[in-house]
Order: structure tokens, then sequence, then C-alpha cells
């Protein structure tokens, strides 16, 4: 089946190459991954001269009993430990192909290492213990495989010795682990009893193992393929840079996906402009002519000039990516702090960088645990579901139309901290374009002298019951009443009009906060005090409208206790819900998220209205939005 | 998926061979190297791989290297290595900076002795990095010449004293490279990581790459790799060619760096090298 070769020959001599494949192999912690690499490229006789007996001597060293994996685990914390910290590669030859094996390591402290193995890797070989069986690594590298796009997967079943080559506890893990590999969408290649130690079932299939009758390892290596031609994808070219070293100016990137030609029609997104490519240029020789397909890094000039900037995608007209501010993503995250709700972060798609903040988090697990439990914030290691508002638009495509572009990383502190595949793009609402924002004419020192105060969002908060809109119409009447402009706006009220297109759903309830922090926000920068009352049951919509209305937002908690809510029931809706009339009702089958932190919290069953007024009215006061004015003329009229 | 383009189907697309996809991919993370650092540098060490990357980095930026090649220079490398250097220096356009390294009294005693010769290289690189201000370097290193380099990273950050902490290094992944080294410390670039000894001699002779002339054998014997002239040998070979030498990698299972002494003396020596700094 296989050849000695050198490991470091990938290039024939006559110049021609061979088919390459990149193989990552995962698993659980001490359930042989390195050994299997060692005895792999012992088998296929691809040990340099020397490698041997180094290996012995390293082991001897550490009294220890002889360890292929010292082949691999190279710096001497990992010989020392008999742990794999970090991944690495190494090439073998069969004889169909080259392969590059990489090894990952199976701790969940060095996750991260284990991913940036795994994400260069065409195929994978998930590694199970015969005694320990399925364990929390087995699934969570089973799971990040799938995030990782990594379809091709064999499973190995290592150290048959250690269970007398039983064959009934050999289909025992088969039968788990292809339930669970199902699950994520991932059918086994193949799944094979072997000794990594001893050599069954890795070469060739022993006597010890005569029940098995599949492929043995390097058969299932051979029978692996490279990934997908990307070139049969619409084109995308994310620009790296714009160079104009000399008169030429070159529009330099990668193409991702696709192919183009000197001649074709291009639109650059995000912004929507047209052009022509007039030439690929090329150092040494002449420009390039042909289609120019995924994979290679090319050099443009446009037939005209046009702002073109680092992070913008070159497309073909009508196949061209969205244009978007939200994106809904499927992550996994690798930083100690755990990712939260109304997180601002700094994502990467492709080679684009934009600031942007976490607006929902949802469907949060640990890909190890075999009960998935929810959480609502992503932790070291886990996976999950995020919501992403972009702060300026930017070209994106979901992973299901590109695997290239469709995915994005999250910088933290200059550091990649996460990474994941774009789910959906937009979440179906249109983005304005071509649309030029006119502002008012008067200042807002020439409201702020009229009405003696600045402009704000006061937004109260809290259960169905809690005494929010008693609240609002008291703080609206004493803002009135000051001479001021208070302006209403309730929640139910706009369900009843401008928002009643929505349901109450996740992503309408969303939309629904959106639109009022909007209008609110509106309000508010021409100088009116736009008071809000909406459950406004998520953390991270209540976040979002923050970050729209900026700092002109006070937050108010009405945290008047559940069963009190539910007892006064001023509008009959907690009957209706306890009857389940009522789908998704805040307090009965919906949660509600209390605030972290807010600018006032007031629980209307310890307080009288009048008192919680002067109390909103003091700490508007504070926060500099009523001016000492106001105060005059109520005192005065 | 989204619809594919008509235009898409007027031509086959030219193919890409395996020495097409590799140079590709250097050329994309020495536009990211550009793009995201501010002050590189682009170490020239005159061997075969790092002549490779300087042909690279004129192909990424249209024949230009838009940074300076610094060589670290322990003094005491091969004749015929200078004369390479000021004839391609010139040749090449390159904007080149010399540091010498300080004598080897100032090196860690407790190294074995061609490594400690070698670290005379790491205390050159640190002067260079203080006389500069180099926010990255770009490196020629390969996973497949040396086991502890097979871990590294594409964008492999180090600290203030210019130390790579292998325990932990940042995740990597989809060509997303981190490339914000704290405040005093660099980035190391290494574009060819992914290449092997051999993708490096088919590149050199396909672009048809000047090389220094000790690569080929003379006499029963040619240098597979080139450091200090004391500190390392020649291997015994009759590739008198590029073509030979491919030939002769095909068959050989001696290590490319069997040559270089520093290797061989302890265990961990190389490891603590790189540790310190070293490439």
């Amino acid at each position: 089946m296989t050849k000695p070769v050198n490991p470091s020959s990938l290039v024939m001599p006559n110049g021609t190459t061979r088919p390459q494949l990149r193989i990552v192999i995962v698993g659980h912690v001490d359930h042989g991954k390195s050994t299997l690499v060692g005895r792999l490229l012992h088998e296929t006789g691809s040990l340099a001269d020397g490698k041997l007996e180094m290996l012995k001597a390293a082991s001897a060293r550490r009294g220890m009993k002889f360890e292929w994996s010292f082949l691999l685990d190279a710096l001497q914390t990992e010989r020392d430990q008999g742990i794999t910290i970090d991944t690495t590669q190494i090439r073998f030859r069969t004889q169909s192909r080259d392969v590059v094996l990489i090894d990952a390591p199976g701790h969940a402290e060095f996750l991260r290492n284990m991913i940036t193995g795994a994400s260069q890797a065409d195929a994978a070989v998930l590694i199970i213990d015969a005694l320990e069986g399925v364990r929390d690594q087995t699934r969570r590298h089973a799971y990040l495989l799938h995030l990782l796009g990594v379809k091709q997967v064999a499973v190995v079943v290592n150290k048959m010795d250690r269970v007398d080559f039983s064959e009934a506890r050999f289909q025992a893990i088969s039968d788990e682990i292809s339930a669970h590999l199902i699950e994520l969408g991932v059918t086994p290649a193949a799944i094979i009893p072997i000794s990594a130690r001893d050599g069954d079932g890795v070469a060739a299939l022993t006597d010890r193992i005569r029940w098995y009758h599949g492929l043995t390892v390097v058969e299932a290596l051979d029978a692996m393929t490279p990934a997908v031609a990307l070139d049969e994808l619409a084109l995308r070219l994310p620009v790296q840079a714009i160079y104009k070293f000399d008169d030429r100016r070159i529009v330099a990137g990668r193409v991702e996906t696709g192919h183009l030609a000197v001649g074709d029609d291009v639109v650059i997104m995000p912004a929507g402009k047209l052009a022509r490519i007039r030439s690929m240029e090329r150092w040494s020789a002449t420009p390039l002519q042909g289609e120019h397909g995924a994979g290679r890094s090319v050099g443009l000039t446009l037939d005209r000039e046009l702002f073109v900037e680092r992070g913008d995608v070159i497309a073909h007209a009508g196949s061209v990516p969205s244009e978007t501010r939200r994106l809904r993503a499927r992550i996994f995250w690798l930083h100690e702090q755990p990712l939260k709700a109304g997180a601002s972060i700094l994502l990467r798609l492709g080679v684009r960088e934009v600031r942007a903040t976490v607006v929902a988090i949802e469907k949060a697990i640990d890909p190890g645990k075999l009960a998935h439990v929810e959480t609502r914030e992503i932790a070291l290691n886990h996976v999950g579901e995020i919501d992403i508002a972009l702060a300026q638009p930017v070209a994106a495509d979901s992973y299901a139309d590109n695997p290239r572009t469709g995915r994005l990383v999250i910088e933290v502190n200059g550091r990649i901290a996460g990474g994941g595949l774009v789910l959906a793009v937009d979440a179906g609402r249109a983005v304005p374009r071509d649309i030029v924002p006119v502002r008012s004419a008067l200042r807002p020192e020439e409201r702020a002298g009229r009405y003696h105060h600045d402009g704000a969002v006061v937004w109260f908060t809290g259960l169905p019951g809690s005494g929010k809109s008693t609240l609002a119409i008291a703080l609206e009447r004493r803002l009135f009443s000051i001479g001021g402009s208070p302006i209403l706006l309730d929640g139910d009220t706009l369900r009843a009009g401008l928002n009643r297109d929505l349901g109450f759903s996740a992503d309408d309830r969303r939309e629904n906060i959106r639109r009022l922090a909007e209008v609110a926000g509106h309000l508010a920068r021409n100088g009116h005090i736009a008071i809000v009352a909406a459950v406004s049951p998520s953390r991270g919509d209540r976040a979002e409208a923050r970050r729209m209305v900026d700092s002109e937002f006070r937050e108010i908690y009405v945290s008047t206790p559940a069963d009190i809510c539910e007892q006064r029931d001023p509008k009959g809706h907690y009957a209706k819900a306890r009857a389940g009339a009522l789908q998704d009702f805040t307090g009965v089958s919906n949660e509600y998220q209390a605030p972290d932190a807010v600018e006032l919290t007031i629980d209307t069953s310890q307080i009288a209205i009048g008192d919680a007024v002067d109390g909103i009215e003091d700490m508007l006061r504070r926060s500099g939005v009523l001016r000492d004015g106001v105060a005059d003329l109520a005192t005065t009229g | 998926m989204t619809a594919s383009h008509p235009q898409q189907d007027r031509h086959d697309v030219v193919s890409m061979d395996h020495l097409d996809q590799l140079e590709a991919q250097s050329i994309y993370i020495l536009r990211e190297a550009f793009a995201r650092l501010k002050k590189l540098a682009l170490l020239w060490s005159l061997g075969k791989d790092s002549n490779v990357m300087i042909w690279l980095a004129r192909k990424a930026f249209f024949g230009r290297v838009p940074f300076p090649a610094l060589h670290v220079d322990t003094g005491k490398k091969f004749a015929e290595m200078y004369a390479f250097r000021e004839r391609y220096a010139k040749e090449w356009g390159l904007d080149l900076a010399i540091e010498y390294c300080p004598p080897i009294d100032s090196v860690d005693p407790t190294l074995p002795p061609a490594a400690r010769s070698a670290a005379r290289k790491t205390e050159g690189l640190k002067l260079a990095l203080a006389k500069h201000g180099f926010d990255g370097l770009i490196a020629g290193i390969r996973r497949d010449e040396e086991a502890t380099r097979a871990k590294e990273r594409v964008f492999s950050p180090r600290g203030v004293e210019g130390g790579w902490d292998v325990r932990d290094q940042p995740p990597e992944f989809w060509d997303q490279f981190n490339a914000s080294p704290p405040p005093g410390a660099h980035l190391r670039v290494h574009p060819i990581l992914h290449w092997t000894e051999a993708d490096i001699w088919a590149y050199t002779a396909r672009e048809n790459i000047p090389i220094i002339p000790l690569y080929l054998a003379k006499n029963g014997q040619r240098y597979r790799s080139l450091g200090d002239a004391d500190i390392t040998n020649p291997v015994a070979s009759n590739a008198s060619t590029i073509a030979e030498i491919l030939v002769e990698l095909d068959g050989s299972t001696v290590p490319e760096r069997a040559g270089r002494a520093l290797d061989h003396e302890t265990e961990d020596a190389f490891e603590r090298l790189r540790v310190a700094g070293y490439l």
C-alpha cells in the first residue's frame, strides 16, 4: 500500500505534483493521537534516519517506556509532562498521494490549538480509547469538526489490546459515536478497531481483529478526497490592499471562490459600484490572460477611478454578496471571559475589520456534555448562536452560500477569541441605500432654551403589570407641568400602529425594540424627552437600544415582584397566559432578563407613584438632562 | 448556493499546480503582513529559503520589496555568501540593512558551543529591533525543517524580550492572523511555513532564482543548509544541479539540518534557542 519516502518530498523530481491531503487527528486526551501518528509514519517508512534511536533515548532518559508521541511532542514541556500542547504537522506518502498529518492536542486547555490544526484539514481521524469510550473531548472535537467544515471523518477505536480485542466492545462504541456524528450531520467514512501501539488495523488487519472486515487506517486515508472545488461558486475577491508603487493603481487580493478574467464587469461591494477589469498585473512577466480561479492571488486594474478600500469584495453583477449590518452566526468561543449579550467586539469577515455589538445570544451550550443545557452567555470552549449588529455595512455571505466568505472571527484585545459560521445575513430586512438624511435647522441650544432640558430617552423596562405605564404617564405629566416637552411612547400603543406587523418571537421583539429606540432617539436628538414604556425583556435588545440612542439613554428598571404584577394583572394577560390562551407572554411562558446596571430601579409595591416620580426627576437633574431653569419655573409658576 | 455567473462558462479556468498554490498562499500572507503591521523587515539570511521569500515579496508587490531586507551578520559566513549579498541587494533593488552581531562573550554561557555561537544571531536581532523599532519580522522558516518549527504559527507573537511563549500561542485559523503585538513587542511572520525543502528547490528551478553555489556538489560534497562557516558541515552528495538535488531528496531520509551542529548538541538546544528568540 505504501512505499518508504522522505517525508519532505512532495514535489516529484520531474516537477509534477501528486494530490495532497491534509488530515487532522483529534480526540480525547490520552486516547492515543500522537501514538497513531508515530505508528503511521513507522508503517509507511517515513521516519528520518536516526529518529527511532533518538526517540528511544529520549524515552529512556525520562525512565519511560518507548513513546511514539515523542516524535511530534517536540517541546521539552510536552515530553516531560507526556502531553501534546500545540498542534504540529508531519508528512508521509501513501501509494496514491502525499499526506500532511496534523496532530492536535486533546486537553480542553489547548482547544485553541486543536482548532488551529483542524481548521487546515480536508479530513479528520477521530480517535477513541476502547476502554474509556466516548468522552467530553471526543464529543467536543466532533462538534468543532462540524463547525470548522471538516465533513470527512474516519473513526478509530484504539487500544483494542486493552479490551482483549472484544468485538462487542467495539460495536458498542461504534454505535454510540455513529449516532452522535450523524446528529451533527456527519456520516463516518469508516470505523476501525486498532491498536496503535502494536499496529493492528493501522496498515494491515491482523488475526487479533479477524472479526473486522473493513478498511485499515491507511486505506481509509487513501479513500478520502481533498476539499471541494471552489472555482464553481460565485466570484468573491476580497480586496487586501490598493498599491500605487508606480503609475498603476493595483487592487490586490486573493480569489476566494469563483473566477475572473480581463474584461469582466464587476460590482464592488458593499457600495455597489460598477467597474470593468482592465488588466491583471503580474511581476515579472506580462499581464495575465485567461480565467483565474479560487486560490489565486491577483492584482487588478479597473477601467475607472473608484474609491475602493481594503475589505471591499469584488463580485460579478447578478451574484453579489449581501450588503448588511446584521448577521447571525454559530460560533465557538476560546476566551476566558464569556461572551455576553451587549458585548462590544471586533469582527473580521475575511480581510474586512468591523466593530460590532452582540445583540443577543441563543443556544449557548457546552458541546462536550451529553445533555445540552442552554446558558445565557458563551463560556470558554463552548458554542452558541449570536446576533450581531455591525457599526457599518459590509459585504457578507451565509456559510451555506459560500464556505469561504461565510465565516468570521471575533477578536478581543487584539487576539482571536472565537470564530464561526454565518448562518444568516440581514435577517430578511432591507438596508436603506441612497438615502441622504436631512438635518433640522434648529440648534440643540435653541430647543433647550425653550424646554429647559436636553433631549433624552427615559426607558422603563419591567414585567407586565409592574407599573411602567403608570409611571410613564405620571412622569409625562410632571415634565409637562414644569415646562418641558415629554412625549410618551407606550410599547402596546405602538404595536397597534407602527409595529403592527410584529409578533412576539425573539426576532420580532428585537425589531420592536429597535423601532422604539429609533423613534425615541430621533425625538431625543430633537430636544424632547421620549418616555418609553415597554416590557423589553431581552438584556441584549436593551443594550442595542442604548447603543443606538447613546449618551441620552436613561434606563429605569421597574422591579415590582412578579407575584404582585400577576395579582394586579391590569390587562388580564396573566390570566389568559396561564390558561394557555396567550403564547410567548413575558412573566409566564417567556423569561424576563433583569438588567445588571441601570440609572434607577423602582419597586412600585414599595413606593408611592408621586414619590417615585420625584426620584426620577432627581435622577434626570443629577444626570444633566433637566436644567436649573426648570426648577425655578416649577417653584415660581 | 448563489447562482453562478454567465461569464464563468466562457473558458476553462487556468489550473494551478502545487507550486502555484504555495506561491499564492505566501503572497496572501505577505500582503496581510504589509497591510496590518506598521514597520516590517524581511530577514535575509542569503540562503535558499530567504531568496525564495524575497522573490515572493517581489511577486506580491509587483517587482519591489516595500520594506528593508535585514541581514543579521555574524561576520562568520562563507565568502560566497557575502559576494551574493553585495550582488543581489543591488540587482533586486533591496533596501539592505545590515546588523552586526555582538561578540560571543555577551551570549548565555550555559548553552553548548555551537548553540551559543548561533545565539549571537538572536542578540544581533535584538539590536536591530531596538535600533529600528520593527513591529514585524518576516522570517523564512518552514515546518518540515525541525520539530519545534512545525508547531509555529504563520503570525507568531514575540514577547517584549523577543521570546516565544510556546505554551500560549494564540489560535490561528481560516487565514485570520493575530497581528496586534503589544507595545514594545514584535511579530514574526512566516510566509513559507507551509513549504518543504523540495518545494523550495522546485520553485527556485522553475523561477530561475539565483542561489549561492555552495548548495551544489563539488568534489562529492555540498551544503544542504547554510549557517556560520565554523558550525555548518557539508553532506556527501553528487548533486550538481537543482534537478539532481530533487532526485537526491526523493530518496533521502537524512534530515535537512543534519549538517547544522547546533541542532544535535542536546535534546532541547534548538528549542531553548527558539524560545529566546532565535528563528
